[in-house]
């Protein structure tokens, strides 16, 4: 039986190993033919849409779910076979925050920490570092039903920390969160980073996956359906989107055509609007001058992000609205 | 073996902490069936006529068995709660047995329901109401409403894993366990009542638990003449009636504990 409170991993085992995982539910595969190789100490960013099997994978590796297909290892240990010793590998914070509404902050922290076989004092001691960690001291004694959505997720990365496990998995860390606590938790999953933790978060954000992940795994509909670093994703996907909207639909073709000097990629048109993969370093004011010199009539020039409906997009030629019906 | 013991304390301890936070979540163990005892005693004791003896001796066994009847609503919400929260996933996922949960739960509204039959006890006692059988006989009495409880808090903690959520377990179990406790000898003497309610009353289970602590406490049970024949064997039958609901229910609890919690 697992008596430590000592978490250690398999000397030099990967973070986290996939092979052929999948998971059906009744007659849909939530998740299919999944491959991983996280080295210990990487980040992975498993990037998609809501129903993409990200959700599905965390819960797998986290031992809440059995695979129905395939293999998974968690700091070396089998998530079927030994799935106590994987658990005392993992921390876990899900998107929804899992911490108890009728305890206070420290009370929730000292509960998992006893169930983690920490010593009563070790609990007491490891409850108040990490409130102090992740700026909690001042709500510790509050009941945490009282609590804002940015600190119960905050709360709850805290009781994934407790054991200081190796490795963590995050489903959706940032979602709901404000601009400002969002760039904290970065800052923060960055630190844990640096201090060698191996991390799997998800996320539907490709900014979110960029700023963090050494490598990402885009899911759609349960099968992969890309991989890379995020710089090779991002060369394939393209930086910015630039969106023109026109007066009149006869416009669209010379707005295309107008905007062919900066386009950095295939563009698309939907209703009045055109949006065109740009160029890094695109001035807004020459996209307008060469608009204004095609006399286009323009009614609005928007430049963005490219969001993960882009990537979808450009990675699997898919139409992202008729997936979004789908 | 000594971590499946400390994690059950742990959780154990997150219900009474549950219970500081919200104390009305004592109330159905502590001011409900002291309520109950006052009411019943003072407002019927003057009516209801009990043809061997007084209507407060009758009343407790009563009132003790609805009690601990309607004591599957608590253990159903907490368990309904959590299972809505999500918290079972926080634990699922920590190096702890699931059942070390679930054994830490019971125990925790084992203590409620221990605390509610002292309740009631010591407010029977103050009303007039006395245990007239011998030591050992009172004993099993209390034994036989704790092993009661025990079913009770199973069917429960069963219901609390099948509901869809801890309002559709309020209705279920108070559509359920309403009828079945006034439709018994708990409150009047099933001879009372008229053919068809007889017969029921007759017949139901929580007729035969009452007639059982009543028989074990040497209270009158003003037995209707030719009862039924479960009726007539009250202590033997409870036992059954217990060991059949523990038969049910925790296998089923357990099933249902397991298909909730693994995905």
């Amino acid at each position: 039986m697992y008596e430590s409170t000592v978490l250690s991993t398999k000397k030099g085992a990967p973070g986290v190993v996939t092979e052929g995982l999948g998971k059906r539910y009744d007659d849909l595969w939530a998740l299919r033919d999944l491959d991983l190789e996280v080295p210990a100490g990487a980040v992975l960013g498993l990037l998609g849409h809501n129903g993409a099997g990200k959700t599905t994978a965390i819960r797998i590796l986290s031992t809440l779910a059995r695979p129905t297909t395939g293999r998974a290892w968690v700091a070396g240990f089998d998530v079927s076979e030994h799935p106590r010793e994987v658990r005392a590998s993992l921390g876990l914070a899900g998107q929804y925050a899992t911490v108890d509404g009728l305890m206070s902050a420290r009370a929730n922290l000292e509960m998992v920490g006893r169930l983690y076989h920490l010593p009563r004092a070790e609990a007491k001691r490891r409850a108040d570092e990490l409130l102090e960690r992740l700026g909690l001291t001042e709500a510790a004694d509050r009941l945490v039903r009282t609590f804002s959505g940015g600190m119960r997720r905050r709360l709850d990365l805290a009781a994934s920390l407790v054991a200081r496990p190796p490795v963590l998995f995050l489903d959706e860390p940032t979602t709901g969160l404000d601009p400002q606590s969002r760039n904290d938790l970065w800052d923060l999953l960055r630190e844990l980073v640096a201090e060698g933790a191996t991390l799997v978060l998800t996320t539907q954000y490709l900014e979110e996956a960029d700023r963090l992940a050494d490598g990402i795994v885009v899911l759609d509909r349960g099968r992969v359906a890309a991989t890379g670093s995020p710089s090779e994703l991002k060369a394939r996907v393209g930086g910015e989107r630039l969106e023109v909207t026109v007066g009149d639909t006869e416009h669209l073709a010379p707005a295309v055509s107008a905007l062919g000097t900066f386009a950095d990629g295939p563009s698309d048109a939907d209703g009045l609007r055109v949006t065109i993969p740009v160029r890094a370093g695109t001035r807004l004011m020459e996209v307008a001058r060469a608009l204004d010199g095609a006399h286009v009539d323009v009614t609005d020039v928007h430049r963005r992000e490219a969001t993960l409906d882009d990537v979808f997009l450009t990675l699997t030629g898919a139409d992202a609205a008729s997936r979004k019906a789908a | 073996m000594i971590t499946y013991v400390s994690d059950t304390l742990v959780f154990a301890r997150r219900s009474l902490a549950h219970v500081r936070q919200i104390p009305e979540k004592l109330i159905d163990v502590t001011l409900q069936p002291l309520m109950f005892v006052l009411l019943f005693a003072y407002v019927f004791g003057g009516v209801i006529a009990i043809p061997d003896g007084s209507y407060r001796e009758y009343l407790i066994g009563g009132i003790l068995v609805q009690t601990i009847a309607f004591g599957i609503m608590g253990p159903a919400n907490s368990m309904a709660t959590d299972l809505t929260e999500g918290i079972v996933d926080r634990f699922r996922s920590l190096p702890t047995s699931p059942f070390a949960f679930l054994s830490g739960f019971m125990l925790a509204e084992l203590a409620a329901a221990t605390l509610a039959v002292a309740v009631m006890t010591v407010s029977g006692l103050i009303v007039g109401w006395r245990i007239e059988s011998s030591l050992g006989s009172a004993v099993a009495g209390f034994g036989l409403l704790m092993l009661f409880a025990f079913a009770m808090l199973w069917l429960g903690t069963l219901l609390g894993l099948t509901a869809r959520s801890p309002d559709a377990v309020m209705g279920i179990g108070f559509l359920v366990v309403f009828p079945l406790t006034f439709l018994s000898n708990a409150f009047v003497p099933a001879g009372g009542l008229p053919d068809g309610l007889q017969a029921i009353a007759e017949w139901n289970p929580i007729s035969v638990m009452v007639a059982a602590v009543r028989t074990l406490f040497g209270n009158p049970t003003a037995l209707p003449p030719g009862a039924a024949w479960p009726l007539a064997h009250p202590v033997p039958m409870a036992l059954v009636w217990c060991g059949v609901i523990l038969a049910i229910a925790v296998p089923a609890a357990l099933w249902r504990f397991r298909a909730r919690t693994t995905g």
